[in-house]
């Protein structure tokens, strides 16, 4: 049966090996790994800023481009790369047309080193920073697949395309689920860069980093272009309900939903006898909130008695608040049927937070939740504090040699005085 | 079902011969099997870069950023989990650094001691912190937070960081080892498998024979398996203990016999 099948295989490879082999072998390799490959857009700002000269002597532009042909060279083989560029073509002044200028540079695909180096020859800085509109067509651009995606945004000023706040745009992108990650880079940056670029940065849960020097920027796009290519499991979106009575039930795995500020999750998990149920809730800040905070879950049955909880709460600037509970579900015993020694309990679990969004923060959509939920096998229930109920220490021995002291003088005692008894009779 | 099985088969062998480079691309977040540390940390629980103990893993990143690396501990030892910031020279103010540990169920760790959060003057070239965590014990109660042997996730940020300070270079070093505290942490019962997230997954993917390439939340494992849980030295404390009673048992039984024959007992058959 397994030879049959692995000799079909094996033809198969081979016949289609052949044909594609010979007709295009890079292109064929690049259809098959596409669903999974991670994708990268490179995201550069060419507004007239960049031709600024103080990065190591070099014009922002120069060192941006001296640092994407050493990128490029050190891309990973399966990294699927695109550049795009914002304030590349329009140097007018008109504000409305300048906010709408940005262009794939490269599209987003398997990487050919030498055209891609050639497009980025050609960039001289022109016109405008539109951040948010430049956000969402990159985010357009990585559409599709199932690997990591990841925007890095390098970028020399603030978006000067208000009101639209690019902050706003990445929290939306991030929100869309499709496991979108910004990372932002500032040249020479000023303080309110840094705020608006960290801010966009956190929103879906990427870094920003500061550049004064074009080793810097090379080594960072680097670091983040393997990061990229490093696979990571993808949560499954789930939306968990107001009640437990339409909650969703979950399985085994990682997910992924979205709370907002004061709203209740609930979700399912059903648990056999003798199976433990481990779960873990994660709430990430991803905008300014109030630096005290908490998350609470809950594991509750489905008549709303608390089986057990997990809380934390934190201070301070975070990413992230995380707890986690497990419920051990004893083996059913001497049930006067069979059957349900096996029916699985429905276990509600609810997720509440206990973040408050800092002032003038949107609150809307909601903060994003990460839920891991492992159903395993049940652990072995302790009948004793010490492991088998053994001793230990010297207390231990004094006692143990002690009694059996006692015991030996006592049996010789009785011993003796049963012989005089006997001998007197 | 085994038409899916063969277009699978057939698709990686064509993957294999057409590209090389494509087959070989694998995971780098989990370390090779050389344990060789990362020189990465992972930006989230999800991608935490894992290290054994006893190595040292490194980090490049920028002030502000959120770093997450992972380690399993056992049961019977107490982790302790150190990390080095080489602050950058730029910085203009101080600034606050935490190390967080956190078990493999997400649930934040207390530190017995350690300095956990260090405050950073402007000039400060580099700020250590240490945590050390409770004894990992094989089992404990569903509603305590004892740590239990799994997956421990590190994460290293600024809490406290002023805003022309973001984003600057910092250099980062952490390990984790752990002291083995032995029989007087063995406590009765033990986890069915251990707290690695995941693991109800990765386990069922190892039975379906096709997880190598698939990303795992978690995938080290003490260099020797995990302890069944057993073992301890109670049993050699108890055995001891045991011989020992015996001993004294006919030590005070033949105190009482005397030296020899009782003076008033004639010996038999005189």
């Amino acid at each position: 049966m397994i030879t049959r099948q692995r000799l079909a295989a094996g033809v198969f490879a081979l016949l289609a090996a052949l044909t594609v082999g010979i007709a295009v072998p890079s292109t064929a390799v690049a259809d098959e790994t596409t669903a999974t490959a991670p994708k990268v857009n490179l995201l550069l700002d060419v507004s007239g800023s960049m031709r600024a000269k103080d990065i190591d002597g070099q014009s922002r532009m120069a060192a941006a481009k001296q640092a994407f042909n050493e990128v490029l060279d050190a891309t990973p083989e399966e990294v699927l790369l695109g550049i795009r560029t914002l304030g590349a073509n329009y140097p007018g002044d008109d504000r409305k047309t300048g906010c709408k200028d940005t262009a794939q540079l490269y599209p987003v695909g398997p990487l050919d080193r030498t055209e891609a180096k050639a497009a980025v020859a050609t960039l001289a800085p022109t016109g405008w920073t539109p951040i948010g509109p430049a956000l969402l067509k990159a985010a357009d651009d990585l559409e599709g697949g199932e690997g990591t995606k990841r925007i890095v945004l390098i970028s020399d000023g603030e978006d000067t395309c208000a009101p639209l706040d690019p902050c706003e745009v990445a929290r939306e992108i991030a929100a869309k689920g499709i496991g979108l990650t910004i990372d932002t880079l500032g040249l020479v940056p000023n303080a309110k860069m840094r705020v608006q670029l960290s801010c966009i940065a956190e929103a879906t849960g990427g870094s920003y980093t500061s550049i004064e020097h074009r080793d810097e920027l090379t080594d960072r796009v680097n670091q983040l272009v393997d990061r990229a290519a490093d696979p990571v499991v993808v949560p499954k979106a789930v939306e968990g309900a107001e009640t437990c009575a339409k909650a969703p039930t979950l399985t085994s795995g990682l997910y992924t939903d979205r709370e907002e500020f004061g709203q209740q999750r609930w979700y399912r998990v059903d648990v056999k006898p003798g199976q433990e149920l481990r779960a873990s809730v994660s709430v990430a800040a991803d905008r300014e909130v109030n630096p005290d905070y908490g998350v609470l879950l809950r594991a509750v049955t489905v008549k709303n008695r608390e089986i057990v909880r997990g809380e934390a709460a934190g201070t301070g600037r975070t990413d992230v608040i995380s707890t986690g509970l497990r419920y051990p579900k004893p083996e059913a015993e001497n049930a006067e049927d069979p059957a349900e020694e096996d029916v699985a309990e429905s276990v509600c679990l609810q997720v509440t937070n206990s973040y408050s969004p800092a002032s003038g923060v949107k609150t809307t959509p909601g903060l994003p939740l990460e839920i891991t939920v492992d159903v395993v096998g049940g652990p072995d229930q302790a009948s004793d504090v010490a492991s088998f109920g053994l001793g230990r220490g010297w207390w231990l021995l004094g006692v143990l040699v002690l009694v059996g002291f006692l015991a030996g003088v006592l049996w010789g005692w009785l011993s003796r005085w049963r012989v005089a008894v006997w001998r007197t009779n | 079902m085994r038409i899916t099985r063969v277009l699978s088969a057939a698709l990686l062998t064509l993957g294999l011969a057409v590209s090389p480079a494509v087959a070989d691309s694998t995971p780098s977040a989990s370390p090779s099997a050389d344990g060789d540390a990362p020189t990465e940390a992972g930006t989230s629980f999800r991608t935490a870069a894992e290290f054994e103990q006893g190595r040292t893993a490194t980090a490049s990143a920028s002030t502000g950023d959120y770093l997450y690396w992972s380690f399993p501990a056992d049961a019977g030892g107490r982790p302790t989990v150190r990390a080095t910031v080489k602050l950058p020279e730029a910085a203009q103010s101080s600034s606050t650094w935490q190390l967080d540990v956190y078990d493999g169920l997400r649930r934040r760790q207390a530190c017995q001691y350690g300095a956990q959060t260090r405050t950073a003057g402007a000039e400060a070239t580099s700020v250590e912190l240490s945590c050390t965590l409770r004894t990992v014990r094989a089992w404990s109660e569903q509603w305590s937070d004892d740590p239990l042997p799994g997956t421990y996730y590190i994460r290293l940020t600024t809490i406290r960081l002023a805003t022309a300070d973001l984003g600057l270079p910092v250099g980062v070093e952490v390990g984790a080892d752990s002291k083995d505290i032995g029989g007087s942490a063995a406590v009765d019962g033990s986890l069915a498998q251990p707290l690695v997230p995941g693991i109800a997954v990765t386990s069922q993917q190892d039975e379906d024979e096709e997880s190598s390439t698939k990303a795992v939340l978690s995938s080290l494992e003490p260099e020797d398996g995990w302890a069944s849980g057993w073992w301890s030295d109670r049993w050699v404390w108890t055995a001891i203990g045991a011989v020992l009673a015996a001993l004294a048992g006919i030590g005070g039984y033949s105190l009482t016999r005397g030296a020899g024959r009782p003076t008033r007992v004639p010996p038999p058959g005189a």
